[in-house]
């Protein structure tokens, strides 16, 4: 088992990961494998197990058995969010969570890489070349004439794209990133997932969405969860004409 | 002196209120012990010993009220507990105190304070040795609070304690500690506390002399603790402790240890309380069990509120009112004062979110917004918006500079 893992290089591997709630399972032996620079969508349907997932490997929750590889080396279930995150793996929320009383900037530059430590934080400094990248990602979101606004102040689908922006700039190997296009416009929709597409070049990307226009949008392999564990994998057509996947979808 | 005013007036660049408070400081650190030592006690321009050690008092509170906002106005922090904290720092000053006494102490004793005396007791404690050196016994006005704050913060952050569950713990510290300082067996003077108190460094503390000295010295630390607090508030420490405030979960997701920087605020929130308590007692003259009520510690809490929270100034502003109020009404109406203070804080709860700063605020613009253009585009600011308030300054971005204020001074523990 282990051995069979190492022969293809992984950036995220979950080995029967199992999760379960006063007795209800909502990961049930789950296993998956990222390749890096690799985007992948996630669909299920409601209670699939879609955001425990991505509690696991953030270390929100520990699993009750199962191992979660991250670079082929690090098991994340030994680790705490905040571990998680410094070594690497970001995660936007299906709620899109900014700081509403920071600024747009403020909020980037929280997000910026290093100086976590609390001495460090005190004694920040704000150097050229960090200004710059917080400018670059402010460009890339769209969102460099709100600098100076509170994040508060901005829409719906201005926050998810700010969110967003602190993940990048936290320059994470990999993005986990939950429902995207919740309560986006058509427009909006479409520029996430050419974000997301232009943004797997140097990331990998799992994104987990009900919408089926997004996922179809984003031209990857699609994994289906269904009662904590994979139903189906392969390309959206595929996987839309498996007879399991529509009576999960549709049997009910 | 201009490379030590520098930063500090860099830091108050963008701090209108702090530079008002901390002129107001300094020229009461100076007006007012110059009329009280040189105009004589009958002119008119005379300030009483009672009025210096009355807004020394005062002064105090403000600092205490400072500590309490750093952490309950920035890291959403709400520690019903502050008070044991200030009573800590207390303590540690009224054994200095008590240990200056020596001989002249009614039994006379010149190591024993009475109440050992009259307990019995044959030697000192292993806990009073060393307060009878000022600098040993400053030490501890900083480490008796900063001490109890770190294990009681590592143990509450780390298990990620957080919201009503914090505020009825650190609730429930204060009591334990003023159950556990009532017992005479503890060596702190049971229920009568540390008293009939004779000099400091010397002075004698009836005197004048000592009344300014210690309403100066008071002063200058609560200007001190509010440069502090800017600092740290101004830095992106600062910035991480209003994330905490208001997504924590998501600060944490960011890679930031949130137990790490609760800690750091609340030690150092602690510490200054302490402060607060050691220039409180020699004030007082007295310092007992009583200061640990949780009641005392609530009340904390209303004078932030009634200022304003989350903005340093207001928690300053807010504990000097409601304590000139309560010296009024204790006066004037003995019986009333509990019910002003519950009907202060429903009405800044209800009416005033943001605290007399913020009606202060809410004033303010009208007065500027003079020409009528000005006034139309913000009328026109108002009505899209809904809000009066903050519109008229800045008619670009009303629901920005709401949002900033209100999410401030919501008053519930964010959870």
């Amino acid at each position: 088992m282990q051995a069979k893992h190492l022969q293809q290089p992984s950036i995220l591997y979950l080995n029967g990961v199992s999760v379960s709630f006063d007795g209800f399972k909502a990961l049930n032996s789950l296993s998956l494998i990222l390749a890096p620079g690799e985007l992948r969508a996630i669909i299920g349907p409601n209670g699939a197990g879609k955001t425990t997932m991505m509690d696991v490997i953030t270390g929100k929750t520990r699993p009750d058995t199962g191992q979660v590889l991250f670079n082929n080396n690090v098991d994340l279930t030994q680790h705490d969010e905040a571990e998680i995150a410094n070594m690497g793996v970001g995660r936007k929320f299906q709620k899109p969570t900014v700081i509403e009383s920071l600024t747009v900037f403020e909020n980037l530059e929280l997000a910026l890489q290093g100086g976590r430590k609390v001495y460090e934080a005190f004694f920040h400094r704000l150097s050229k070349a960090q200004k710059t990248r917080i400018d670059e990602i402010l460009t890339l979101v769209d969102l460099s004439a709100r600098a100076d606004e509170l994040a508060g102040a901005l829409s719906h689908g201005q926050k998810q794209w700010l969110e967003i922006g602190m993940l990048l700039i936290q320059g994470p190997e990999l993005l986990l990133i939950d429902e995207p296009a919740a309560g986006m416009t058509d427009v909006e929709t479409e520029k996430t997932a050419e974000l997301f597409k232009a943004v797997s070049k140097q990331h990998s990307l799992v994104v987990v969405e009900h919408d089926m226009d997004f996922v179809r949008a984003l031209q990857c392999k699609v994994t289906v969860l269904h009662e904590g564990r994979v139903l189906a994998e392969g390309s959206l057509d595929q996987v839309q004409k498996n007879q399991q996947v529509i009576e999960v979808y549709l049997g009910r | 002196m201009t490379m030590q005013l520098g930063p500090v007036t860099r830091l108050l660049m963008n701090d209108k209120g702090g530079r008002y408070l901390l002129l107001a400081l300094a020229a009461l650190a100076v007006i007012v012990p110059l009329l009280n030592l040189t105009m004589a006690p009958g002119s008119a321009l005379h300030v009483s010993t009672y009025t210096v050690t009355l807004l020394g008092k005062y002064l105090c509170y403000a600092l205490l009220a400072l500590a309490v906002d750093l952490i309950w106005g920035y890291c959403g922090i709400l520690s019903l507990g502050h008070g044991a904290f200030f009573a800590l720092g207390g303590y540690a000053m009224g054994m200095y105190l008590m240990r200056q006494i020596g001989e002249r102490g009614v039994y006379g004793d010149p190591l024993l304070p009475d109440f050992m005396v009259f307990l019995n007791w044959k030697e000192l404690p292993w806990y009073w040795q060393g307060f009878d050196n000022f600098g040993f016994a400053m030490l501890m006005v900083a480490l008796a609070p900063g001490l109890l704050a770190f294990v009681f913060g590592w143990l509450a952050f780390r298990s990620r304690v957080t919201g009503v569950y914090l505020s009825i713990i650190t609730q429930a510290l204060t009591y334990a500690l003023m159950l556990a300082f009532f017992r005479n067996d503890m060596g702190f003077g049971g229920n009568n506390g540390l008293t009939d108190f004779k000099d400091l460094l010397g002075f004698n503390l009836q005197s004048d002399a000592a009344r300014c000295g210690l309403f100066i010295a008071s002063a200058v630390s609560l200007m001190v603790g509010y440069v502090l607090c800017r600092r740290i508030v101004n830095s992106k420490l600062g910035r991480v402790l209003v994330a905490v405030r208001d997504a924590e979960a998501r600060t944490r997701f960011l890679g930031y240890r949130v137990d790490k920087y609760k800690l750091f605020v609340f030690v150092v929130s602690s510490v200054l309380a302490g402060i607060a308590g050691a220039l409180y007692v020699p004030q007082v003259g007295i310092i007992n069990p009583g200061e640990f009520s949780p009641i005392n510690s609530i009340e904390i809490i209303i004078w932030v509120a009634v200022g304003g929270r989350g903005t340093l100034y207001g928690a300053v502003i807010g504990a000097i009112a409601v304590n000139y109020a309560k010296s009024y009404f204790t006066g004037a109406f003995p019986e009333l004062w509990l019910y002003c203070l519950g009907a202060l804080f429903v009405v800044t709860t209800l009416f005033l979110p943001k605290g007399l700063v913020g009606l202060l605020e809410r004033i303010r613009p009208r007065e500027k917004s003079a020409s009528p253009t000005q006034s139309e585009v913000s009328g026109d600011a108002v009505a899209t918006t809904g809000s009066a308030a903050s519109t008229p300054s800045e008619p670009s971005r009303p629901a920005a500079a709401d949002l900033r204020a209100g999410k401030a001074v919501e008053v519930s523990p964010s959870s």
